[in-house]
């Protein structure tokens, strides 16, 4: 343990590289549980349906595309194109929703000083902590006496209206970082509030602005219980409900196809991890210090 | 949308330069500030703040959304705790948060601390770990899980090698939970990226010093690591206790849309689903949001209280 205060050579160096080797061998194994469950998807949606949980093959020898040309011929006479066409609708319209309202008030609390902004910004945190359930019911019976249910506006309207906390509170503490010369010039120059948000500090919060929207993407293509409690019709159903669907109905004759189409739905969420990943990973870091 | 985009003209107005000063000018940061916040402020009035009223109204009613709430005093909340099924899901909801959320993070942990020594390698491993978390959550990774632990699949031939012979555990009710458990520590990358992140801000001079006193490496994870990284230990694990607390679509999806078999996946959110959207009993599903919250509040008030004794904010973060 007092190798260190008097360095032997030969040793320390020894040391060094069986350090190294260990590092890479510990993070190659956790490395392959992680990657297991996706490797498999991939492998298992070119597998005949009868193989898919037998065969312990990670890949298969013969690869098939039956499970993919299945797609074709929809769920229940719904082309899986209507599902993703909804997803997409859904994942749009919460990232404008999370964007626009987020931004607006995280400005008002990074950049205005106004009367209650502290006691505001205390309820803000809290909401952060609440556990969705407390809404669930009321929020249903709220949509449902406006007749409202069976349609997108029940699952964006909280977007609009900046309730993710979480990314109010991201792009609040990305703009308390800016620097406060640029506003205080911007002012003196004449510049109204709605000027210097618009063209001052929102582009330069476009690292937190990135990072609220991949998430808020993500999350809406993965929501299943929101889908799940105001969707009835299938001709609205998105992507997680429609495997739902396909498992329901389908899912044993055709296991093969469901398994490729999960494998699908997957893939726009993984090329955005690919592409962003920076961001993601900065903002989840950043979030977890300041909180 | 348009109430979004409107609000906030007017503040900006025509005035030019002369920056606000006095109470006229603050006057106009007030009314600025409000336009700016008016979509939050709509959103906790309408979407929050009105919603939990309304559940706590609820909670005391006998309502099927066709009839008229009825008020019924504490009925919910004595039928609630009589219920066996009921029972069931506290127990399984808190089996599942006090097995996965310790796991989870002593492996986000523990990889994080591999991941803080600098090697060739380490972002591509970092994102790679991370990638879990994001897709975790949704249908496609739940079927997936649905059959790696089904019989004869991967999970259960492994298990033989070691004697272990249980079939599935998809089907099994003593074993299903445990892979929604496996399924959350799966999902370890978010807390480690955390860990990572409270890593880094661990002042060197403290090892090194440490070292020249002759403190071994678990003398200095014990004295220097765990103390500093008291802060983000703590934001882990009341972040991911309040998540398990709320866990529902992998039990939904992972073991059978009725969270069987036989209710061993019943959790919390799942019976409450159950109760308020498949049997209209909306009077007692508020009641058990309710006391869900006030479980939750409690373990988050305990967390803070416990705060004092193990979390070192000397000179933190920044």
């Amino acid at each position: 343990m007092t190798g260190a205060t008097s360095p032997a050579l030969p040793t320390a160096t020894e040391r060094r590289r069986f350090g190294s080797i260990a590092w890479h061998v510990g993070a190659l194994l956790v490395l392959a549980v992680v990657l297991y469950p996706v490797i498999w998807v991939v492998g298992a949606s070119f597998k005949p349906s009868k193989d898919i949980i037998a065969s312990l093959d990670l890949l298969p020898a013969d690869p098939v595309r039956a499970n993919f040309s299945g797609l074709a011929d929809g769920i229940s006479g719904i082309s899986i194109g209507s599902f993703f066409r909804n997803s997409l609708m859904y994942a749009v319209l919460a990232v404008a929703g999370v964007v626009l309202s987020s931004s607006l008030t995280a400005y008002a609390f990074a950049k205005i000083r106004f009367a209650g902004r502290n006691l505001l910004f205390t309820l803000m945190i809290g909401t952060l902590l609440l556990p969705y359930h407390v809404l669930l019911i009321p929020q249903y019976v709220l949509f449902r006496n406006m007749e409202l249910t069976d349609t997108l506006v029940p699952l964006v309207a909280g977007k609009f209206l900046a309730t993710e906390a979480f990314f109010v509170f991201l792009m609040v503490q990305f703009m308390r970082g800016l620097p406060r010369e640029l506003d205080e010039a911007a002012k003196l120059d004449g510049c109204g509030h709605l000027r210097t948000y618009w063209s001052i500090v929102l582009p330069l919060s476009r690292p937190a602005i990135i990072t609220s929207a991949i998430f808020t993407f993500i999350n809406a293509w993965n929501d299943f219980m929101g889908p799940l409690i105001y969707l009835n019709t299938p001709e609205k159903y998105t992507v997680s409900l429609g495997l739902m669907m396909f498992r329901d109905q389908e899912g044993v004759s055709n296991y093969g196809s469901m398994i490729a189409m999960s494998l699908v739905a997957l893939v726009p969420v993984i090329a955005f991890f690919m592409a962003f990943q920076r961001y993601l990973i900065d903002g989840m870091a950043t979030s977890g210090l300041k909180g | 949308m348009t109430l979004v985009k409107e609000a906030p003209v007017r503040p900006a107005g025509k005035r030019p330069a002369a920056p606000p000063a006095g109470r006229r000018g603050r006057r106009r940061e007030n009314l600025a500030g409000y336009l700016f916040m008016s979509p939050w402020i709509a959103g906790f009035l309408l979407l929050t703040a009105g919603p939990m009223i309304a559940s706590l109204y609820y909670a005391f009613t006998s309502y099927n959304l066709f009839t008229p709430p009825q008020w019924v005093g504490l009925d919910n909340f004595t039928t609630m705790f009589q219920d066996p099924r009921w029972q069931k899901s506290v127990e399984v909801t808190l089996e599942y948060v006090v097995v996965a959320t310790p796991l989870k993070l002593l492996l986000a942990l523990g990889v994080a601390l591999l991941l803080a020594q600098k090697r060739r390698g380490q972002g591509l491993y970092r994102a790679a770990f991370y990638m879990p978390s994001l897709i975790g959550a949704s249908v496609s990774v739940g079927f997936v899980w649905r059959a790696l632990f089904s019989d004869d699949a991967v999970v259960d031939r492994t298990q033989k090698i070691f004697g272990l012979d249980v079939g599935g555990w998809i089907g099994n009710p003593d074993y299903v939970l445990y892979s929604l458990v496996a399924l959350s520590i799966w999902q370890f990358g978010a807390p480690m990226v955390i860990f990572l992140a409270g890593l880094k801000q661990v002042p060197q001079e403290l090892y090194e010093a440490a070292e020249v006193d002759g403190a071994g490496p678990l003398r200095r994870f014990w004295n220097i690591t765990l103390p500093m990284i008291s802060p983000v230990l703590f934001f882990n694990v009341l972040l991911e206790s309040i998540h398990a607390f709320q866990v529902f679509g992998s039990a939904y999806v992972v073991s059978d849309t009725r969270c069987g078999p036989a209710d061993a996946t019943l959790v919390y959110t799942c019976y409450l689903y159950q109760k308020g959207f498949k049997e209209a009993q909306m009077g007692f599903a508020s009641a058990m949001a309710w006391t869900l919250v006030i479980a939750v509040a409690l373990v988050t008030a305990v967390l803070f209280w416990s705060q004092k004794k193990w979390v070192h904010y000397e000179e933190a973060a920044k």
